[in-house]
């Protein structure tokens, strides 16, 4: 049942592995397709129209029309991916930027009370959003920030950096040093040891940081909800719920906008799954 | 819970062995922005939190009366929020079970797949719907839960079981019920991808001895692989405690908190008193409460990943 099985010393194999072999690769099956098979109904309910959601559930749709898509498309869901887009791309570059240059401060640049700095920085992590919630409307609000693409920006940046430093930090912590010593003895300033040598033997990391980063702010929806009022400045996770609001009757409109929703993540994550898999792995730790 | 929210440990300590003395100050600059940006944005607004919560103010007619801790006795008589912790308690009993204890067998079973191929496809098949977003998965499953259109009760009566068919969403019985299926659904197939890797990361001839003193499958999984991933367990379980207190988007988009009251948690309730019913002193009290739990979980996870050398 567990574990990597190294081979079986003959005669081992019996009829009870066979049986305990199938039920659990059926046990997998069966799961799998619990998992699966809702996120396909929600795509086809994108191709039926609303009889025949209404109709059987369970039966494929009578055809292959785009109409909902393309619908849900133009009434909202453009300005919901564009607004997600900005959102994401900025706030991901403003992440892992800032992050890489704190952790590269905190792992390789001269520091007094460098502890208490690394304890201050990573302890965000243990924070949640939901008690900041209602400080920060007033804080927004005060500074001017309130519905605007600005404060859910500094908002993702500002709890993201804990993490993403957590990350970045921690891979950096195992470069060889020799590299940057060298650097640093040919006279390199620490600014041109960061973006010549530790920044590109960091790829690897990043990448894995950046699409993490895409998956919290592309998915992100307390903050989305509260910081944002006017219909131009949803991002996707809100603009659905509004979508859900507005076509509340017409169920296929609302299928298609979900299936767009959560293709591109689900794309990505099949692409860079590596990037993505390395990035737990070393919040685990070694 | 959301499947994306990754704590880890804060492990403090100095990356670097050298010292620094004055004349260091330079070296501030790379850390200041992120010093500034936490400080002002995270840690300063749990301060104030605790402000806001001695006070009753009016968002728009900015008056604002202090009350002492008027809002937090207030907290011990409203029944609302003794569903809301029940509520939160249940989702962590429940996400405990399926997302450590099933997440960890599950990841037991992949991992000793033969091939590598099954093994990534396998995980990879379960943790596509962490990916999504929890607005998606919420809106799907109340669609789901639906009486005339939904798939389970289609389902249920496709096996026969059409008697239990009833209104899963709109029923005070089944509503939180109905909510923590959905996100066990959603979030198992992270926590079993996080075991996946802790398995990996067993030496193979602890294995390779147990086979050796003639351990089956299953004797070598309560030896071997339970004890080498007891410590991933035992932080897997107040994360998901932590967690568990911190549950907000499921239960807004598929219930917002109904019927009656019945499935709230303490996160839609703070929304609903600070947002909806404009008392942002009470839904500061609520937060606060929300902070106190995630203080000793967290508290809890700092010791135990000192204490046992792992992280998450």
């Amino acid at each position: 049942m567990s574990a990597p099985s190294a081979s079986h010393p003959a005669g081992q194999v019996n009829v009870w592995a066979v049986v305990a072999r199938t039920f659990l690769l059926a046990l997998l099956v069966c799961l799998g397709i619990v998992v699966l098979y809702p996120l396909i109904w929600m795509a086809l309910n994108g191709f039926k129209d609303n009889s025949q959601i209404f109709g059987d559930p369970f039966a494929l749709p009578a055809g292959w029309s785009w109409a909902n898509y393309v619908q849900a498309w133009n009434q909202g869901v453009r300005n919901y991916v564009t607004v997600s887009l900005i959102v994401t791309v900025a706030s991901g570059i403003c992440t892992v930027l800032i992050s890489a240059w704190t952790a590269f401060g905190l792992t390789r640049s001269r520091m007094p009370m460098k502890p208490i700095v690394v304890g201050f920085v990573l302890g965000g992590l243990m924070l949640s959003p939901t008690v900041a919630l209602i400080p920060l409307v007033k804080m927004l609000q005060s500074m001017g920030l309130y519905n605007t693409y600005w404060a859910l920006i500094i908002l993702y940046t500002a709890f993201r950096v804990p993490f993403t430093t957590f990350l970045i930090r921690a891979y950096m912590l195992d470069l060889p040093r020799d590299l940057d010593e060298a650097a640093t003895m040919d006279g390199a300033s620490e600014g041109q040891v960061f973006w010549r040598i530790i920044l590109p033997l960091c790829r690897p990391i990043i990448i894995s940081c950046v699409i993490l980063h895409v998956l919290f702010a592309w998915n992100e929806y307390l903050f989305a909800m509260i910081f944002t009022s006017g219909a131009d400045l949803q991002t996707l996770p809100v603009g659905l719920t509004s979508i859900m609001a507005r076509h509340g009757t017409n169920y296929a409109v609302v299928f298609a906008a979900m299936t767009i929703s959560a293709l591109p993540i689900v794309v990505i994550f099949f692409a860079a799954q590596r990037y993505f898999i390395r990035g737990l792995a070393e919040g685990i730790g070694k | 819970m959301t499947g994306m929210d990754h704590p880890v440990s804060a492990v403090a300590g100095s990356g670097a062995p050298r010292r620094g003395g004055l004349g260091t100050l330079p070296s501030f600059r790379w850390v200041a922005i992120a010093v500034i940006l936490v400080g002002w944005f995270v840690y300063y607004p749990i301060v104030d939190n605790f402000v806001v919560s001695t006070t009753n103010q009016d968002i728009y007619t900015g008056e604002i009366e202090y009350v002492g801790l008027d809002n937090y006795a207030r907290l011990l008589d409203d029944p609302v929020v003794w569903i809301s912790l029940r509520n939160n308690l249940l989702y962590a009993a429940i996400s405990v079970v399926f997302q450590v204890f099933a997440a960890f067998l599950l990841a037991a079973v992949i991992e000793g797949l033969e091939s590598e191929r099954s093994r990534r496809f396998w995980r990879a098949v379960y943790f596509v719907p962490s990916a999504i977003s929890i607005t998606v998965t919420g809106l799907l499953f109340y669609f789901i839960y639906q009486p005339r259109i939904g798939l389970l009760d289609a389902g249920l009566s496709a096996l026969g079981l059409g008697a239990l068919s009833r209104p899963w969403l709109g029923s005070e019985d089944t509503a939180i019920y109905a909510i923590i299926a959905m996100s066990q659904w959603q979030g198992f197939g992270y926590s079993t991808l996080l075991f996946g890797l802790a398995i990996q990361k067993i030496p193979r001839e602890l294995y390779d001895a147990a086979i050796m003193d003639g351990a089956g499958p299953l004797r070598r999984l309560w030896n071997v692989t339970f004890p080498m991933t007891r410590e991933m367990t035992g932080l897997m379980i107040i994360v998901t405690i932590t967690g568990a207190f911190q549950v907000f988007n499921e239960v807004m988009v598929m219930t917002a908190g109904g019927p009656n009251n019945s499935s709230q948690v303490l996160g839609t309730w703070l929304y609903q008193q600070g947002f909806i019913q404009n008392e942002f002193g009470y839904g500061a009290a609520i937060a606060a409460v929300i902070f106190l739990v995630t203080l000793v979980t967290g508290m809890a996870q700092l010791w135990y990943t000192r204490h046992r050398r792992v992280q998450l």
